[in-house]
């Protein structure tokens, strides 16, 4: 009989102090996210120092209260898993000493983990996995197509080649004037609106499942500063509702060509930008009556949290994957 | 009583072990090298050459800063979580104050300080008195020139510490003159022993509540409450 394995997970790379206890990679048993939205609000935008600042200051008291909310202890988790890139590497090096120094206080495995992995593994907090499968992960720091034909085994099929989808839209809504994080902004302003623009879609090379949003970010922003300079009113709505048409078009037509090509039996949305209600609903029409199942975890999930990291250091666990006290933040690690 | 001490507020990283009174461990680097990689092992060697695990420790102290910030958050990240996992006090001690015990036999003023950038230093002003370290100006982010010019003032002879002593000898000279004692190099090192040995007599902090001693603010803060000061003049 295979024992139950519970794993603990931390996850700092960006501006979520989170820590969580995830039994055998599917059922969360605590998932703490302290989040500093409204430390950054101020500034536009996450600043580094500001983020790496906060982790350190809460990162005992979130991991005390996950441990709280899920009524376990020490005796009964297997091993710690920790993002170790990619991220900010200020805000990275918090959770990556607490986990080194709970694997060594607690004498517990310790896994580094892909943070793009653990967007991926979100999904099976809810549903369990089919390979071979396709994965979009959209997000502030990534667009990428993940190919995963079993367990722990990731192929990016395609990236972005300059700015990230929601890097895009950070720009476009400061452009537009909308309170930081615009992501959210846009998609609601843009279900008031109309695709009155055509702006343009970057479909890359024929057979390229890479993208590309900066020509796309720099029309709509040109867009809106001519009219301004021309004191032509601008209908905010509608800038949003094209420039959102524009991405999300791309997004689901290249996903639905690779879920083709390589015959997926399911397509899995993750990260920040799967929160999106515009993406959501086109992806749901793209698959709908295909044999493809389309999975977008909820929105808690999406964003960044920890039971996705323990969710995908499980897996890690069972290949047998460790890190030993020399990990270090990886801010540009690759997933593979 | 078993204390494990740790710094890596600045280039030097340092682990030390002190049993009951006698340090029984310690190691010291100091080299422009990875402390989030090198930490971590660098405790586990020495618990394993000194035969202490982590059951048996008492007490963490931490050198909490000034110094490099990423630096700062490394020794407490690893600091906080142990004393939290293991259930143990902690206790955070200034990066300046525990430089400024190599002055322990001196009899007048010591000034510890740290390059701060841009003319800049962490730097304050301690005396032992009666075996005791007392901090007679308060710690801070301040202009080396205004800082040397007001301890010129005081008259007094002040014996200066600091890794980063080469890059203000010769103001320091020019400001203080003859009074000013500058020791050769080993004494500029903080020593994780003096770390250890200044933690132990001191009340333990609230784990959680335990921040680092940065001293200044990150530049965006300083620059958005800049800003909205300068919009209330306008206004
Ligand atoms: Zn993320």
């Amino acid at each position: 009989m295979k024992n139950d394995l519970y794993i603990l997970g931390i996850e700092t790379s960006c501006d979520e102090t989170a820590v969580a206890i995830v039994k055998n990679g599917t059922k969360i048993f605590s998932n703490v996210v302290a989040s500093q939205i409204e430390s950054h609000k101020r500034f536009g935008g996450v600043v580094p120092e500001i983020a790496s600042r906060h982790h350190v200051e809460q990162m005992t008291i979130v991991l005390e209260e996950a441990f709280n909310q899920a009524e376990l202890t020490w005796e009964n988790i297997d091993a710690i898993a920790v993002t170790e890139g990619p991220g900010l590497v200020g805000a990275l090096l918090v959770g990556v000493n607490t986990a080194k120094a709970l694997a060594f206080a607690k004498q517990k495995p310790l896994i580094g983990v892909h943070h793009i992995a653990g967007h991926i593994y979100a999904n099976r907090l809810e549903n369990e996995f089919e390979f071979p499968l396709l994965a979009l992960i959209v997000s502030g720091g990534h667009t990428e197509l993940v190919l995963m034909r079993e367990h722990g085994s990731y192929e990016v099929i395609g990236e972005t080649r300059d700015d990230a989808a929601g890097e895009a839209y950070d720009k476009v809504a400061r452009m537009l004037e909308l309170p930081y994080p615009g992501g959210p902004h846009i998609d609601c302003l843009a279900s008031q609106g109309e695709e009155t623009i055509s702006f343009p879609r970057a479909w890359l090379e024929n057979d390229s499942y890479d993208f590309s949003f900066s020509g796309l970010k720099s029309a709509v922003i040109n867009k809106v500063h001519n009219a301004r300079q021309r004191g032509e009113h601008i209908e905010k709505v509608d800038i949003a509702a094209s420039f959102q048409a524009s991405v999300i078009d791309v997004l689901t037509k290249k996903t639905k060509r690779a879920a083709d090509e390589y015959r997926v039996k399911q397509v899995i949305v993750a990260g920040g930008v799967a929160a999106n209600k515009g993406l959501r609903a086109a992806l749901e029409k793209q698959f709908s009556g295909t044999n493809i199942s389309l999975l977008i975890p909820s929105i808690h999930l999406c964003t960044d949290n920890a039971a996705m990291i323990a969710a995908a250091g499980t897996i890690a666990y069972e290949q047998g994957k460790r890190s030993d006290l020399k990990l270090n933040a990886n801010p540009s690690l690759l997933l593979r | 009583m078993n204390i494990l001490a740790i710094d890596t507020s600045n280039q030097l990283m340092g682990v030390a072990i002190l049993k009951d009174e006698i340090i029984i461990g310690e190691t010291v680097t100091n080299i422009a090298k990875n402390h989030s990689v090198r930490l971590m092992p660098a405790i586990d060697q020495l618990m394993r050459e000194v035969s202490i695990t982590p059951e048996q420790l008492n007490k963490v102290v931490v050198a909490k800063g000034p110094g490099s910030y990423t630096g700062v958050r490394i020794g407490l990240a690893t600091a906080k979580t142990l004393a939290w996992a293991l259930n143990i006090p902690i206790t955070g001690v200034s990066s300046l104050e525990a430089l400024a015990y190599q002055g322990k036999f001196f009899n007048s003023y010591i000034c510890p300080f740290f390059d701060a950038r841009r003319e800049m230093v962490y730097t304050g002003l301690y005396q032992w008195k009666n075996s005791r370290l007392i901090e007679t100006d308060k710690e801070k982010n301040v202009n080396m020139d205004d800082w040397l010019h007001e301890l010129s003032q005081m008259g007094k002879e002040i014996l200066f510490l600091s890794p980063d002593i080469h890059l203000y000898k010769e103001k320091i000279i020019s400001y203080i003159g003859s009074q000013a004692i500058l020791p050769e190099g080993p004494f500029h090192q903080t020593s994780p022993s003096h770390l250890a040995l200044a933690g132990k007599t001191k009340p333990a902090d609230d784990t959680h509540l335990l921040t680092p001693n940065y001293l200044r603010l990150a530049e965006a803060e300083a620059n958005w409450l800049k800003s909205k000061k300068g919009n209330k003049h306008d206004g």
